[in-house]
């Protein structure tokens, strides 16, 4: 009896013990996870054990201590006197604001470059197709070094500073643009602004559901627009004073002052990164562009829209369900490619995480954070992309 | 009938003036573009020529070729370079004889390469006029002879593909102990990694990368498409984590936390660190490529493969794979290219690798401290030498192996 019953336990359903599937899934499991765990044990003991023989505590504590050491630019206001975490928030600032503006600026460049390349006229797609191959082939941090070291670094000293209209100068200090200055009824303007984008927006939404709805033209774009134009300018004229001074840079004894300064950092991680992914995105959108299928433009034409209206009512909303998945993960790698700003000294959030590791000798706990803030950011981006692509496959048929 | 076919015939080939016509004034538009587009060519014609042969002071790049290449590699052991060298010719020779094709146009690009070396009005081997200069020059010659040697060998002689793909595998592996040598050893004495350097050192970071990451990649595909819960969780959890975070940050992770993440007595080589990271960080992306190609495959294959008796085992390794690996082939190399030109950032972890290289030259004499632009001009082409010939083999080989036309 005991013995039929073990039999049962080994060979159930017929099969032995050591071939049943089932078994050796649990099997293979349970190991992965046993080496897994291990390893990260072993990994995370030996830390601990440096951390304590080091003297150093785990905890984030530190970040609360004084920084101690310059950071050259920032958004923020920031001196030394400031929290390690402060400085951290600092650097994370000028990552995003390189991230940011690059973006916008990679995206123009990406779509001239694509729509040039895709041009009917030889010498201009010719053009396009030099700068996207060369720039495509070359590593980005050659790139980078280029235009710091090559370029922004070797400009004139600050007395002999090329002028450029606006006014603006360029010099090794970098460049200085003609800016604007707030006044006293800045914010009393900045109320009109704010109203003016609520009121597009609603006035948008409304006008296009009733479009849909009813059939009749609305003009949705065309009143948004002439909203968001006329209120500012309307409140420009209303606040009395002008709410915006302009601020030229004047050249004093050592340096300019007033104008708005580019830092020679920021722009050559700006120019490197913009060129860089300018070459890549004009790839997605030209692959966008091509994937939609040529019977379409027929058509649409057939129908009797304009040419405008094709690109449009059609083109646009069907290359940019193919454009849109890559062109996000673009975005991603310049923000990635951004930590590439310790190598040319721009203040991003990997070089200043470095110093902090210097600075307090806290390596892991600070890259951890690194690498938190980098997964957060690639994480939120791809939480964004997958809803905007359920969106897209909803207007789908 | 005729006059249909007639009809039918191709239009005849555009005259000049009509191919001008045609491509760069078809109306007012295109004819402003041109014109635009010529004066923006003949100015950045002009200011880059002149700044070439004019105002550049080619010297830092001409007087360091031997830095460029090997770097910190001691003088008196580059012969072994020279060896792996010949011994690469030789196979690139095989190759071309054995599988044609392809292969031939790289055979005779890496000829013609040693051959414009070994005619360069610049000294190889500095200091001047050394007898040196003369043997490297022979040596470079003596190359393109042996890849002539090697396609006769492979023409004449009947050898197996998967043989020659040995012997590559072969002697890598034997490049790998020649540049290293041996501890205690007379012939053959231990050359630290810290001298490996130049594009020696990116040849090398790359290839260990692309070599290594691949079946980790693989590996890890297979087990992100895993039915297993627990492995599938591990392997997204890598993949994604790795992806997430810049190259830097993993490279930083692997030459500054590792350390720490060992215990003492396991002291890890620092060139040997970075390729580590390297690898991972390919992995990760590898593996998603591959994944890419899993998907692709139909149900039907796997549902065939278990009809015909095969375990999961055999499916996976002669059925999945093989169809899954030729449909990312692009990808896969794209991926290549990408870790070539992310070695540069081996300069973050202190790897003298060539763009490191391009700093120390700089700064090596007080003359050349202004001479940013022509070195890292000098490694952008030659980077964009290396990746665009990558890139045409990319091309070349998918239309050998037919991707996308099933």
């Amino acid at each position: 009896m005991s013995q039929s019953s073990l039999t049962r336990v080994f060979y159930r359903k017929g099969v032995p013990l050591w071939r049943d599937v089932v078994v050796l899934q649990w099997i293979a499991q349970i190991l992965s996870a046993v080496l897994v765990l291990a390893f990260l044990w072993f990994f995370v003991s030996n830390v601990l054990r440096g951390a304590e023989v080091r003297g150093l505590s785990w905890s984030y504590s530190f970040l609360k201590e004084a920084a101690g050491f310059p950071i050259s630019e920032s958004v923020i206001p920031y001196d030394e006197a400031q929290t390690f975490g402060y400085a951290f928030i600092v650097g994370l600032l000028n990552t995003l604001k390189v991230s940011l503006v690059g973006v916008v600026l990679a995206t123009i460049l990406g779509i001239i470059a694509a729509v040039a390349r895709l041009s009917t006229n030889w010498l201009v797609s010719r053009i396009a197709s030099v700068y996207i191959e060369i720039i495509r082939n070359v590593p980005l941090l050659v790139q980078l070094f280029f235009w710091y070291f090559g370029f922004f670094q070797r400009l004139p000293p600050v007395q002999e500073a090329t002028a450029l209209p606006g006014p603006s100068y360029l010099s090794q200090r970098g460049l200085y643009i003609a800016w604007f200055k707030p006044t006293s009824t800045f914010w009393l303007w900045m109320i009109f602004v704010g109203v003016a984008i609520v009121a597009a927006l609603v006035l948008y939404f409304y006008l296009s559901r009733y479009q849909v709805q009813t059939g009749r033209t609305t003009y949705p774009v065309a009143t948004a627009f002439a909203v968001l134009v006329v209120l500012p300018v309307a409140g420009w004229f209303l606040v009395g004073d002008n709410p915006l001074a302009s601020n030229v840079p004047v050249l004093g004894k050592f340096n300019f002052d007033g104008g708005l300064r580019v830092t020679p950092e920021f722009a050559g991680m700006l120019v490197g990164l913009v060129v860089y992914t300018g070459a890549f995105i004009a790839e997605v959108v030209r692959a966008g562009i091509l994937a939609v299928h040529k019977g379409q433009f027929e058509a649409a034409r057939a129908l009797g829209l304009t040419q405008m209206q094709v690109l449009r009512l059609v083109v646009l909303p069907q290359s940019l369900r193919v454009i849109i998945p890559p062109l996000i993960s673009q975005y991603l790698n310049l923000a990635k490619n951004s930590s590439l700003a310790i190598l040319i000294g721009y203040a991003d959030v990997f070089f200043v995480g470095r110093t902090i590791i210097n600075q307090s000798g806290r390596a892991v706990p600070v890259f951890l954070l690194i690498m938190a803030i980098y997964l957060t950011i690639s994480l939120v981006t791809s939480v964004i992309m997958n809803i905007y692509n359920r969106r897209v496959r909803l207007v789908e048929r | 009938m005729s006059a249909q076919i007639k009809s039918s015939a191709p239009p005849a080939a555009l005259g000049p003036l009509q191919w001008l016509k045609k491509n760069l004034f078809s109306t007012w538009f295109n004819t402003i573009l041109t014109l635009i587009s010529l004066g923006v060519i003949y100015f950045a014609l002009k200011g880059i020529l002149h700044w070439v042969f004019v105002t550049a002071n080619w010297d830092p790049v001409a007087q360091s070729l031997k830095k460029f290449a090997v770097g910190l590699y001691p003088v008196e052991e580059i012969w072994r370079i020279g060896t792996i060298l010949a011994m690469v010719s030789t196979l690139a020779g095989v190759s071309w004889g054995v599988w044609r094709g392809t292969v031939r146009t790289f055979a005779l690009a890496l000829a013609a390469g040693f051959i414009v070396i070994a005619v360069l009005p610049f000294d190889l081997y500095p200091p001047n006029g050394d007898p040196l200069d003369l043997l490297v020059r022979v040596g470079f010659i003596v190359l393109p002879v042996l890849i002539a040697l090697g396609f006769l060998l492979g023409w004449k002689v009947p050898i197996k593909g998967s043989l020659v793909l040995l012997l590559w595998l072969l002697s890598f592996a034997l490049a790998m102990v020649l540049l290293s040598g041996f501890r205690d050893s007379e012939l053959l004495p231990r050359v630290s990694t810290n001298d490996w350097s130049g594009l020696l050192l990116t040849f090398l970071l790359a290839l260990i990368g692309i070599v290594a990451s691949f079946p980790i990649g693989v590996a890890l595909a297979l087990g992100r498409q895993s039915r297993l819960p627990v492995v599938k969780i591990f392997c997204t959890l890598f993949i994604e984590m790795v992806r997430g975070v810049p190259l830097v940050t993993i490279l930083f992770m692997a030459s500054i936390i590792l350390p720490l993440f060992l215990p003492e007595e396991i002291r890890i080589d620092r060139v040997l660190r970075a390729m580590i990271g390297m690898t991972l960080f390919a992995a990760a992306y590898m593996a998603e490529n591959v994944r890419g190609g899993l998907q692709a495959i139909p149900r039907g294959q796997y549902e065939a493969a278990q009809a015909v008796g095969l375990t999961g085992f055999q499916t996976t390794a002669f059925i999945v794979l093989p169809q899954a690996l030729r449909a990312v082939i692009p990808a896969i190399v794209g991926q290549f290219i990408a870790l070539f030109m992310d070695t540069t950032l081996a300069i973050i972890v202190g790897l003298l690798e060539l763009l490191a290289i391009g700093k120390a030259v700089l700064q090596s004499n007080q003359a050349w401290l202004l001479r940013d632009k022509e070195v890292y001009l000098f490694i952008a082409v030659l980077f964009w030498i290396f990746t665009y010939a990558m890139s045409y083999a990319s091309h070349r080989l998918e239309t050998a192996l037919g991707v996308g036309e099933r």
